[in-house]
């Protein structure tokens, strides 16, 4: 199964929700306001928040004029290159470093997913002949390391933990000795789930991003921000404040396999500027792939 | 929590307040806020047109136009609808005639089921019941650890029959073991799950067709946006869910999942999870909300946790000294130690009405780890110095210093911040007479020496209850009174 197939079967709910509602909406009409009304109102339900949404919209209703565009069922290409374009910006691909340790961060709130796609990278990684180790930095949550020691084993790769309760830049500072020591390629660090209105524990994140960049020139390479894929407009906020505090390089969406359509990445792709680079899309070890702008709006628009 | 769509919708109202007409026009321009406020907060598209439309009629009806003030009407229209959407009633836990009582969460991945099982034991616990844990998930990795840790934590009994067993075995063995320990609350975790899968949803089926629960509480994120309606849906239809619980409010997101999933299966948000401590769940209050989303604060909750919570002899006592300016750094560090008790105390300053119209409350940090520090301070003063902190030399303050790990710096400040809230005590004695009526009032009153934290003090005073809105208390606040003489002590 090539990468789109696999891509647009996980993304099969999402689509067929928001995909069947354009599809109710296309069938046969002939292009008029009302159609954008509906479209709206249906990029809304998707998450994507009512500004972006309007502007998406206005986007499509361009481009519709500009090719003369009369019947509704010839919508989705448009909509697709709209999409697109707002989805494709700069510095979607992941910054590995080619000689010494890339160390990515991962950072969000809390049960958006952080360990689980932690585990699923490792897989991904270790699949390419990659060298990985992951540091236990979420010292705080009950049994997270163990969580995380499990998803180590069933991967086979190396952990990194101290006990819980122990201070998570530590944590850190351990595995990049121990990736330097064992000739790591990448190197995973955990952190806890944190709100983001919590302005102590937002401290406790700078502190680690600071003993990282201090410990290793450059480092962190990556600080990817897990969201859940069912969040809705706070997902603006989430990324606002994690981007202030630990500059985030990129998004790893999650439980997109579901009925949730994950629109709250347009806003954040755009207004914030952080490209989307993972997409969790299902349970099994091998289910986060490289975001594809192109796969998922055409998931999401072709009936 | 919800401050956003609080600050948003009372913008929106806000126009229409002193109005002593209101045009179609001035009614219309409003519902569009409120609209934009609602879907902004994730409250589902469908949702939002009806409410928007059940307002919009009942305010170009005759009896709001006659009114007096036709704009603090809406604004009661308003409020009385959220209360509806959310529920009306606060609903309780259905108890078993004969115990056990059975409750099983569910929900999907990483909406906080296991944290709130752990916090639901505390507050059965609370009630002098006896629960037992039930550890069901044998998917996720360390799942069936972490209930044992957190089980650890609050002292609560887990079983758990590993992650080889199926989860239908381990409910059925853990009925036995609860009557085995003779425990009459059974809380059982489940895995998280999508509600799309269908092999795992039979699976729930078939757990409680063994176990016959008495509450299924479907477990959701408040960050949760539009698909919020569909995991309710699919979870109640599959499963019959009687009530919901709605986890990490105390983040900034604006909680339109509880309206949106009460909205759509009718059933009542039984409690709300705040923070990562392990305390019990609150009990979910929709007229509190309402009032709160509304920026009324919420005084009752305030004083039912000062009543829970506060030590009645000591804050009387205390008070006692204050009047008599006997006022000492023990009773300042005594104070603040039963300020703590009433939880974070960001969600403290929420309570109280008019405080998120101060200017820049947002940017105070209001970080509890001061207190711990200010509490070293003072334990590292001799008795004498307590008493007296004149006696206060360089020396003195130094050692003081050295032996709380703070500096010299921290100590003249916290004494300075002891001294203004001597003065302010002192002037707030006159006032006191008339607020203290119940013994627990005490404790916001305490809450006036916020005024010497740092940072604090540059703002301006706390307006009082009634300035929050002019007028506010004849329309809206008049409802809540209501309410609280409704549902006394349980």
């Amino acid at each position: 199964m090539g990468l789109f197939d696999k891509f647009k079967q996980g993304l099969q709910k999402s689509r067929s929700a928001l995909a069947s509602r354009l599809t109710n909406l296309f069938g046969g009409r002939k292009l008029d306001e009302s159609i954008f009304e509906e479209m709206e109102e249906a990029f809304i339900s998707s998450d994507m928040g009512v500004e972006t949404a309007m502007e998406l919209v206005e986007s499509i209703r361009t481009r519709a004029r500009k090719r003369r565009i009369e019947q509704a069922d010839q919508l989705p290409d448009v909509m697709i290159e709209a999409m697109v374009e707002m989805l494709n910006i700069e510095g979607g691909e992941m910054n590995l470093q080619p000689d010494g340790p890339t160390l990515v961060l991962v950072v969000g709130v809390n049960g958006a997913g952080k360990t689980t796609s932690i585990g699923k990278l490792a897989q991904y990684y270790k699949s390419q002949g990659k060298k990985v180790l992951l540091a236990a930095g979420d010292t705080f949550r009950a049994a997270a390391i163990e969580q995380l020691v499990a998803w180590g084993d069933r991967v086979g790769v190396d952990v990194v933990r101290h006990s819980q309760g122990a201070d998570p830049a530590a944590v850190v500072f351990d595995a990049i000795q121990a990736g330097r020591s064992r000739n790591v390629d990448i190197i995973l660090c955990d952190t806890a789930g944190r709100l983001q209105n919590k302005t102590h524990l937002m401290a406790e994140l700078a502190k680690i991003h600071k003993v990282a960049a201090r410990e290793m020139p450059g480092a962190p390479h990556e600080v990817l921000l897990v969201l859940d894929g069912t969040t809705g407009q706070n997902g603006m906020n989430q990324a606002k404040v994690f981007k202030e505090v630990v500059d985030v390089t990129g998004i790893v969406i999650t439980k997109l396999d579901g009925t949730a359509k994950g629109g709250i990445v347009f806003p954040i792709v755009h207004e914030q500027q952080i490209p989307v680079k993972w997409v969790g899309l299902g349970e099994s070890v091998d289910d986060l792939q490289p975001f594809d702008a192109t796969a998922f709006a055409e998931a999401i628009c072709r009936p | 929590m919800l401050e956003s769509l609080s600050n948003s919708l009372q913008s929106a109202l806000s126009r229409l307040r002193g109005k002593g007409r209101l045009s179609e026009a001035d009614v219309q321009a409003a519902m569009r806020e409120v609209r934009l406020a609602l879907l902004a907060a994730d409250v589902n598209v469908k949702v939002v047109r009806d409410f928007v439309d059940r307002v919009r009629e009942r305010a170009v009806g005759q009896d709001v136009q006659k009114s007096l003030t036709p704009g603090q009407q809406v604004v009661k229209i308003v409020y009385e609808e959220l209360t509806e959407l959310m529920g009306g009633e606060q609903a309780r836990i259905q108890m078993a005639a004969k115990p056990p009582t059975v409750v099983m969460l569910v929900g999907l991945q990483g909406a906080g089921k296991t944290t709130a099982i752990a916090k639901l034991g505390l507050a059965f616990r609370q009630h002098q019941h006896r629960p037992l844990l039930v550890a069901a998930d044998v998917y996720r990795p360390a799942a069936i650890d972490q209930l044992h840790v957190l089980g650890k934590q609050v002292d609560i009994p887990v079983f758990d029959m590993g992650t080889d067993a199926n989860p239908v075995d381990i409910v059925r063995q853990g009925m036995l073991e609860a009557e085995r320990q003779g425990a009459d609350v059974v809380l059982v975790d489940t895995a998280g799950r999508l509600h799309i899968d269908e092999s795992l949803m039979d699976e729930l089926d078939e757990m409680k067709r063994v176990i016959q629960p008495h509450e299924i509480l479907l477990v959701v994120d408040a960050m949760t946006g539009q698909d919020a309606v569909h995991v309710a849906e699919t979870f109640h239809q599959r499963l019959g869910v009687t009530g919901v619980i709605l986890t990490k409010l105390d983040g900034d997101a604006r909680g339109g999942a509880a309206l949106t999933v009460r909205a759509v299966t009718g059933c009542p948000i039984k409690y709300v999870g705040l923070g990562e401590k392990i305390e019990p769940l609150e009990p979910f209050h929709p007229d509190r909300l309402a009032s709160r989303i509304l920026g009324m604060g919420d005084v009752l909750s305030l004083i039912e946790r000062a009543q829970e919570r506060i030590d009645l002899d000591k804050a009387k006592e205390m008070e006692a000294r204050m009047r008599s300016s006997s006022f000492t750094l023990n009773d300042f560090q005594e104070m603040f130690r039963q300020v703590r008790n009433l939880g974070p105390l960001d969600q403290v300053m929420k309570m109280i009405p008019g405080m998120n119209k101060i200017k820049g409350i947002e940017n105070v940090d209001l970080n509890d780890k001061r207190f711990i520090r200010m509490d070293a301070i003072i334990s590292s003063m001799t008795k004498a110095e307590r008493e007296d902190p004149s006696i206060m030399n360089a020396s003195r303050r130094r050692r003081i210093a050295n032996g709380s790990g703070t500096t010299v710096r921290d100590v003249n400040q916290l004494l300075n911040q002891f001294e203004q809230t001597r003065e302010m005590m002192k002037k707030m004695t006159g006032m006191g007479k008339r607020l203290n009526r119940k013994g627990a009032m005490g404790a916001l009153k305490a809450m006036g020496g916020l005024g010497g934290l740092p940072g604090l003090k540059d703002l301006p005073q706390i307006p009082g209850g009634e300035g929050a809105f002019s007028g506010g208390s004849e329309g809206v606040g008049g409802k809540s009174r209501h309410h609280r003489s409704k549902k006394k002590r349980k």
